[in-house]
C-alpha cells in the first residue's frame, strides 16, 4: 500500500478524470469525450438564457425515470456487500496486525461471522420500507408496501402504482397537474384525492418500463450506420448548420450530417429486431441532435407503425390472432407493432383511428381506451362522465367487496372481505375482459329506480328493498384472522391449550361450548362475545428462575387460565383453524373467524361512477314501486344525484345494462366506444319499453301510478367494505384515562362521545349552564376537593396541611382535570388560591 | 271525470281516483254494494299450474293494491327456517348454504301446518303439527365408471352437484299419514345448492315452518304478483297509407292492424306495452291518445309453486276480508 504521493496537479487530473461527470469514462487520459460533454451542457445553458423556451420541462414524461425494484434492490444490495467487504477486511486486519496469534487464523470463520450481514440487511430493509443507504446518500421511508389483498382491484391497482419523489407536503401545481406527455403511458383518471394527488400515479393499460440496455452494440451501430466518431470530429464540422450530434444516452458519440436517414435506418434495424425492442431513438431540431435512449427506467407503449398511409397490421394479422395462431409478441416480431417512449412519441404522427391516417402519419393507435390504467377501466362510459367522478371510482373500486382470488376460501389473511353473489357486471368493458373482472367481480347488478321515496333517501342515501336483501342482494362475509402464540419460558414451562370446563350437568360452560376436547373452537361452531375460542393457560411460575427443580420430574405444574375470548356486538363462526410454527419455534395458533352480513341500514355501497351513499332505509318489497311487468327496484336511487355530478355515464349505463337485460346479452360502456346509445334505444323500443329507458310505474303503497315517468334499470353497486357493524359505538358508563380521570377516547377503548368546543358554545350561547357543568364535569371527572378558606389551597380529609388546621374548610366539586392543574402549579412553585364566596 | 288514466309524452296524469264520497257536491258516490255488483267483472284470461292472469275490472285501486301486497307479503307459506349442519365439508358455508335452502319453495300446503308459537321453550317448540323436517346427506365420490376423456365432473364424480331434490323428506309423528299422499318436495327439484368433490359431504337437518313474506321473502308464496292497467289507445284523427304503417310499427305487433281502406285501428290495445313510441314522432301529434283504464285491473299472479296461483288470490281475499272484520270488530271503529 506504499502508493506514491501524487502531486497537486496530478490529483486534480484523478479528481477530474473520476469524479467529475463521473458515468463518463475517461481512458488514458483521453478528457475529449468528458470536454465535449461540459461543453455542451454550457452550450444548453448559454442556448436556454438566450432562449428561455429551451429551457427543458421538469414534469415532462419523457424526462422522467421510474426506479424499478430491481435498481433499488441492486442498490441495496451493492451497500450491504461493500459494508460486508469492509467489515470482513477490518475484522482481518485486527487479527492480523497483532504481532502474535494463538490460534491458527482462519479466514473462513470470520467470513461465517458477518454471513448473515446481507440476508438481514435485505429482510430489514423489505419489511420495514426504510432504503438508507449512506454510501449512495439515500435516505428514504415507505419504498416498500404490503400489497393489499382487499380486493382484487385493489392488489391489481397497487401493482400499477408510482409514487413521485417529490415531496407530499408542498403546494405546487406543476409536478401534479396533468402532463399532456402521459397519454397512454400513466392513467388520467387514478389517483389519489388529497395532499397526494397527482403525486401518486398509475400506469395505464399497455405500459412498459424499460430496464438497462448494453450501450457498446448500440455505439458500434451508430459507427456502422454511418455516423462518424466524435473522437475524430473537429470544431468546425461540429458547428455547421445540418450536423446533428448523435447523442447515446445523453452522452454525444457521434455527428451525422443526414440524421433523417440515420434515424429511419436505426429504427428499421430496431423493428427486424437486430436493436432492442425498447431502444429509442429521436430527433431534436432544436439541439440539432439525435437522442438514443436504451437507459432503463422510460415509460413506453406499443404502438401500430404506419408505412406509406397505410397500417401495417392487416386484416390477416388480426385473423390470426383471432385464431388464436398469433400473440402480441409475434406482432412485435415481425414489425407490425413496436414500442414508442414519450421522446419519441414526440417525434412521432399517431393517428387516433385508422380514418384519421394521413400521409404523414407515423403511427396509429392500437385501442384508445388504454390512456386509462386498469382501475379506471372498470368504469363504463368514462367519457361521458365529469373527469374527478372517474376518479373518486378509481378510488373506491379498490374497497369494493367481492371475489378477491381463485383461492379465497383457503387464505387466512388478517381481515377479508368476500360477497356470497358477486356478479360480472351487465356492461362490461374491454378492460373488463382483460383484467378479467368479470371472472372475480366485486359487485352486484342491481335494479335500480331513479325516484325520490320516502325522504329517507336525501343526501345520497339509498333505499333498499327487503325481499332483494332476503334474496341474497349485497350479503357478504368477513373473515378475521386471530393469532395467538403458544410460548415456552426459560425454566422448561410452557403454555398449554387445555380442555373445555364443565358445569355439574357434564355440559360445557357457556365460555366454552365453542370448544373442542382439543381446548380449540371447532370448525363450523357459532362464537359468540363472550365465549372462548382458543383455551390457552399460561404456567403460573413462568417468570420463575431457570434453577428451580429439575425440568419435567418435578411437581404438577401450576397453570393460569389465558384464553382468546371473542369479543363483539355480532356472533362468529370458526372458519378454519391452522397450527403451525412461528419464526422462533413455538406453536401458533391461527383462528379464522367468519360473520356473514347482510346489508343494514348505514351501509355503504356506490355505483361505478363515484357515487357512493348509505342505505337509508330498508323497505319492504310491497311498498316498492313496481311496473308492468311486477319488477321491482332492488335500490332507490335519489335523484338529486344527478345534477351536480354529472355522471352521465351512470345514464347510459343503465339504459345499455336494461337493453342488455332484455336482449339478454352484455353491452359494452368501454371508454371512447362502447354500446351506442341508439342502438340500446332500439332494443328498448323492440322490447316494448320506452326508448329512454323510463317506465311507468305504480306506487307500492297506494297503487296508483306514479306521475311521472322513473328511470328504470340495472345499475353494477358495488357494496364497500365501510359497514356500520364495525362502525357502531356508543357509551353510558366505561373505562377513563388514569391521568385525567376523564373518559377514554376512541371506539377501541370504549370512549365517550365528545362534546367539543363548538358544541360548548352552543350550550353556552344557549345559555343551559347546568347542562354545560353536566357535560363537562359530572358527566366527565368531577372530583370533590376540600378547599381551606384561609389559605386557599387544596386540602384532604377535612385538613388543610399548609395552614394545619381543619377550620375553614370547605368541600367542593371541581373537574379533575382542575385539580390536577392546580397541583402542577404548585409543582413549579406557582400557588393557585381559590377564593371562594356565595354566588346565590 | 273519466276513468282513464292520462299518458302524455314527459307525465301521468289523472292517476287518482275521485269516486269516494265527500269529494265532489254534485256527485254523491256513496258505496254501494248493488251498484259494485252489477259492475264488477272478473275475466280470467289463463290460469296454469304456475302463473294467473286474470282482469279484475270495476274494482277500486286500494282494494286492487291490497291484494296484491298481502299476496306478496302475508299470505302465509311454508320455508326452512332451522337447518342444523352435522357436518358440511363443501366450500360453501354453512350460513350461504343455509341461506340457499331457506329460498327453496317446498310443495306444502301451508294449511296442513299450524303456527309456530315462539314463546314455548325451544325443546318443546317444534311438533308434529307446525314443523316439517327434511334431511340432506350428501357425499361425494369418485366415479369407479367414468368415461375416459371427459372431465366434466358429472362425469369424474358421483354427486358432484347437490340439488333442491336432494333433500328428503322425514315425517314425523302423525306425519306419516298426513303427507302421505303427497309427500314434501322441492317444487323445483333441479335448483342447485352446492357443488362437491370426492371427500367433501354435506350432512344437515332442516326445520321447515309457516311465515309470511313481509318476514322474510322465502314465506312469500309468489315469484311476484302485480297487476297492470289496461291500455287505451285513442284514434283522434284518422291515420291512414304509409302513416298508418309507421303508426303501426310504434306499438307490439297485434295491437294496431289496418283497414282495407289503409287506415289503423286498435284492435288490441290489451297487447300494448304502453312504450309511448308513438308520442315521439311528431306527425302523430294529436291525432292519438294514450291512456290506461283505472278501474281495470290485469293481474298476474305468479306462484313460487307451493300452490296454485288462483288459490293464493283466494287466501288473499281471505286475509283482507279478516283484516276488515278484525277492524270492524275494534272497540273504536265500531260504530253500528
Amino acid at each position: 500500500m506504499n502508493a506514491p504521493k501524487l502531486t497537486i496537479l496530478q490529483e486534480g487530473i484523478e479528481a477530474i478524470a473520476t469524479t467529475l461527470i463521473a458515468h463518463i469514462t475517461v481512458e488514458d487520459l483521453d478528457f475529449r469525450e468528458k470536454a465535449i460533454y461540459i461543453a455542451m451542457m454550457t452550450r444548453r445553458v448559454v442556448m436556454a438564457m438566450h432562449n428561455p423556451k429551451l429551457v427543458d420541462d421538469r414534469d415532462y414524461v419523457g424526462n422522467k425515470r421510474l426506479e424499478l425494484a430491481g435498481q433499488l434492490m441492486s442498490l441495496l444490495f451493492e451497500d450491504l456487500f461493500k459494508k460486508f467487504n469492509n467489515d470482513f477486511k477490518a475484522n482481518l486486519d485486527k487479527i492480523l496486525k497483532k504481532p502474535s496469534r494463538a490460534s491458527e487464523f482462519d479466514a473462513l470463520l470470520h467470513i461465517n461471522i458477518h454471513s448473515n450481514n446481507v440476508t438481514t440487511g435485505l429482510n430489514r430493509a423489505i419489511s420495514t420500507g426504510n432504503w438508507s443507504l449512506k454510501r449512495f446518500k439515500m435516505e428514504r421511508a415507505g419504498v416498500t408496501h404490503v400489497l393489499s389483498r382487499l380486493s382484487y382491484i385493489s392488489a391489481l391497482g397497487m401493482m400499477t402504482r408510482i409514487s413521485s419523489q417529490f415531496e407530499k407536503s408542498r403546494k405546487v401545481s406543476g409536478p401534479r397537474a396533468l402532463q399532456p406527455s402521459q397519454f397512454g403511458m400513466l392513467c388520467t383518471s387514478d389517483t389519489p384525492e388529497g395532499e397526494a394527488c397527482g403525486l401518486v400515479k398509475n400506469l395505464a393499460l399497455m405500459t412498459h418500463i424499460t430496464t438497462d440496455d448494453e450501450e457498446v452494440p448500440i455505439r458500434k451501430l451508430c459507427y456502422m450506420l454511418g455516423a462518424e466518431d466524435i473522437s475524430i470530429a473537429d470544431s468546425a464540422t461540429l458547428h455547421t448548420n445540418g450536423t446533428f450530434g448523435v447523442y447515446l444516452n445523453g452522452t454525444m458519440i457521434a455527428t451525422t450530417r443526414f440524421p433523417i436517414q440515420f434515424v429511419a435506418k436505426f429504427r428499421h434495424l430496431r423493428r427486424t429486431g437486430k436493436v432492442s425492442a425498447f431502444v429509442s431513438i429521436y430527433t431534436n431540431v432544436h439541439q440539432s441532435a439525435v437522442h438514443i435512449a436504451a437507459d432503463g427506467g422510460r415509460i413506453c407503449r406499443p404502438l401500430i407503425i404506419v408505412e406509406d398511409g397505410e397500417s401495417r397490421v392487416k386484416a390477416e394479422h388480426l385473423l390470426k390472432l383471432k385464431q388464436g395462431a398469433w400473440g402480441f409478441d409475434d406482432f412485435l416480431i415481425n414489425g407490425l407493432v413496436e414500442y414508442l417512449d414519450v421522446n419519441e412519441e414526440n417525434d412521432s404522427l399517431i393517428a387516433l383511428y385508422e380514418k384519421d391516417i394521413i400521409k404523414a402519419t407515423t403511427h396509429l393507435e392500437i385501442e384508445p381506451f388504454t390512456v386509462l390504467g386498469a382501475v379506471a377501466g372498470l368504469i363504463p362510459y368514462p367519457h361521458h362522465n365529469q373527469s374527478p367522478r372517474n376518479t373518486y371510482q378509481c378510488a373506491m373500486g379498490k374497497q369494493a367487496i367481492g371475489a378477491i382470488a381463485y383461492n379465497q376460501f383457503r387464505r387466512i389473511d388478517t381481515l377479508l372481505y368476500l360477497m356470497c353473489y358477486p356478479q360480472q357486471p351487465m356492461v362490461k368493458s374491454k378492460t373488463i375482459e382483460l383484467i378479467q373482472y368479470d371472472k372475480l367481480p366485486a359487485g352486484q347488478n342491481a335494479t335500480v329506480a331513479v325516484m325520490s321515496y320516502s325522504g329517507y333517501d336525501i343526501e345520497d342515501a339509498l333505499v333498499l328493498n327487503k325481499a332483494s336483501i332476503d334474496r341474497g342482494y349485497g350479503r357478504c362475509q368477513m373473515l378475521r384472522k386471530n393469532t395467538c402464540v403458544l410460548k415456552r419460558y426459560p425454566n422448561h414451562s410452557k403454555d398449554i391449550v387445555t380442555g373445555m370446563r364443565v358445569n355439574e350437568k357434564g355440559e360445557p360452560i357457556f365460555q366454552h361450548s365453542a370448544l373442542g376436547p382439543d381446548g380449540l373452537g371447532e370448525v363450523g361452531m357459532r362464537i359468540q362475545s363472550g365465549q372462548v375460542y382458543v383455551n390457552k393457560c399460561v404456567p403460573t411460575n413462568a417468570s420463575e428462575g431457570v434453577v428451580g427443580g429439575q425440568p419435567g420430574i418435578n411437581q404438577q405444574q401450576q397453570y393460569r387460565e389465558a384464553p382468546m375470548v371473542y369479543r363483539a356486538p355480532e356472533a362468529s363462526y370458526v372458519d378454519q383453524v391452522m397450527m403451525s410454527v412461528s419464526d422462533n419455534d413455538q406453536a401458533l395458533i391461527k383462528v379464522l373467524l367468519r360473520q356473514t352480513r347482510r346489508p343494514e341500514l348505514g351501509d355503504k355501497f356506490s355505483s361505478r361512477h363515484g357515487q357512493k351513499g348509505v342505505c337509508g332505509i330498508i323497505v319492504q318489497q310491497e311498498d316498492m314501486p313496481f311496473n308492468d311487468q311486477g319488477i321491482c327496484p332492488d335500490i332507490i336511487m335519489n335523484p338529486h344525484g344527478f345534477p351536480s355530478r354529472m355522471t352521465v355515464g351512470k345514464m347510459l349505463e343503465l339504459v345499455s345494462g336494461k337493453a342488455g337485460v332484455l336482449d339478454g346479452t352484455l353491452q359494452y360502456g368501454t371508454c371512447f366506444g362502447g354500446s351506442k346509445l341508439e342502438d340500446m334505444s332500439k332494443i328498448l323500443v323492440d322490447k316494448g319499453f320506452n326508448y329512454s329507458g323510463k317506465d311507468m310505474l305504480y306506487s307500492g303503497i297506494t297503487g296508483e301510478c306514479l306521475q311521472a315517468y322513473i328511470f328504470f334499470g340495472p345499475i353494477y353497486y358495488q357494496k364497500l367494505k365501510h359497514m356500520v357493524l364495525d362502525k357502531m359505538h356508543a357509551r353510558a358508563r366505561g373505562p377513563r384515562a388514569v391521568l385525567t380521570r376523564q373518559p377514554t377516547e376512541g371506539r377501541s377503548r370504549d370512549g365517550g362521545l365528545r362534546l367539543g368546543e363548538m358544541e360548548r358554545d352552543c350550550v353556552i350561547a344557549y345559555g343551559a349552564s347546568q347542562l354545560l357543568l353536566e357535560r363537562l364535569m359530572l358527566s366527565s371527572d368531577a372530583f370533590d376537593v376540600d378547599v381551606c378558606n384561609t389559605c386557599g389551597l387544596m386540602g384532604y380529609n377535612g385538613w388543610c396541611p399548609s395552614c394545619k388546621s381543619s377550620e375553614n374548610i370547605t368541600k367542593m366539586t371541581i373537574p379533575y382535570a382542575a385539580k390536577l392543574l392546580f397541583q402542577e402549579l404548585i409543582s413549579m412553585n406557582i400557588a393557585p388560591r381559590l377564593k371562594l364566596s356565595d354566588v346565590f | 271525470m273519466s276513468n282513464i288514466v292520462g299518458i302524455e309524452h314527459d307525465r301521468v296524469t289523472n292517476t287518482v281516483s275521485t269516486d269516494f264520497p265527500g269529494y265532489s257536491i254534485e256527485a254523491n258516490n256513496e258505496f254501494d254494494i248493488e251498484e259494485f255488483k252489477k259492475k264488477f267483472q272478473i275475466n280470467i284470461s289463463y290460469i296454469t299450474e304456475r302463473t294467473a292472469n286474470f282482469d279484475l275490472i270495476g274494482i277500486d285501486t286500494s282494494i286492487a293494491n291490497a291484494f296484491r301486497r298481502i299476496m306478496i307479503a302475508e299470505v302465509p307459506s311454508v320455508a326452512a327456517e332451522h337447518v342444523y349442519v352435522f357436518n358440511n365439508t363443501s366450500v360453501i358455508q354453512d350460513e350461504v348454504l343455509a341461506h340457499r335452502i331457506g329460498l327453496i319453495p317446498l310443495k306444502v300446503d301451508p294449511d296442513t301446518l299450524t303456527w309456530v308459537d315462539q314463546t314455548v321453550d325451544e325443546k318443546d317448540r317444534f311438533t308434529d303439527d307446525n314443523t316439517i323436517v327434511l334431511s340432506l346427506d350428501v357425499v361425494c365420490t369418485k366415479n369407479p365408471n367414468a368415461v375416459p376423456g371427459d372431465n366434466r365432473a358429472e362425469n369424474l364424480y358421483r354427486n358432484s352437484n347437490v340439488y333442491a331434490k336432494d333433500l328428503k323428506f322425514e315425517p314425523q309423528g302423525r306425519q306419516t299419514e298426513t303427507f302421505e299422499k303427497n309427500p314434501v318436495v322441492p317444487c323445483d327439484p333441479n335448483i342447485l345448492l352446492a357443488k362437491l368433490r370426492p371427500g367433501q359431504e354435506i350432512s344437515l337437518r332442516v326445520h321447515c315452518i309457516l311465515g309470511i313474506g313481509s318476514d322474510h321473502a322465502k314465506f312469500s308464496p309468489v315469484s311476484t304478483a302485480s297487476y297492470r292497467l289496461l291500455p287505451v289507445i285513442d284514434i283522434l284523427k284518422p291515420i291512414a297509407g304509409s302513416d298508418a304503417l309507421e303508426f303501426q310499427k310504434c306499438f307490439p305487433s297485434g295491437v294496431i292492424d289496418i283497414k282495407e281502406n289503409g287506415e289503423a285501428f286498435v284492435k288490441d290495445a290489451r297487447k300494448d306495452t304502453v312504450s309511448r313510441e308513438v308520442l315521439r314522432h311528431e306527425k302523430f301529434n294529436g291525432k292519438v291518445k294514450l291512456g290506461r283504464q283505472r278501474d281495470h285491473f290485469i293481474f298476474n299472479v305468479e306462484s313460487t309453486g307451493a300452490m296454485p296461483p288462483e288459490e293464493i288470490f283466494f287466501k288473499s281475499v281471505r286475509v283482507l276480508r279478516n283484516k276488515a272484520e278484525y277492524l270492524r270488530n275494534c272497540p273504536i271503529g265500531n260504530l253500528n
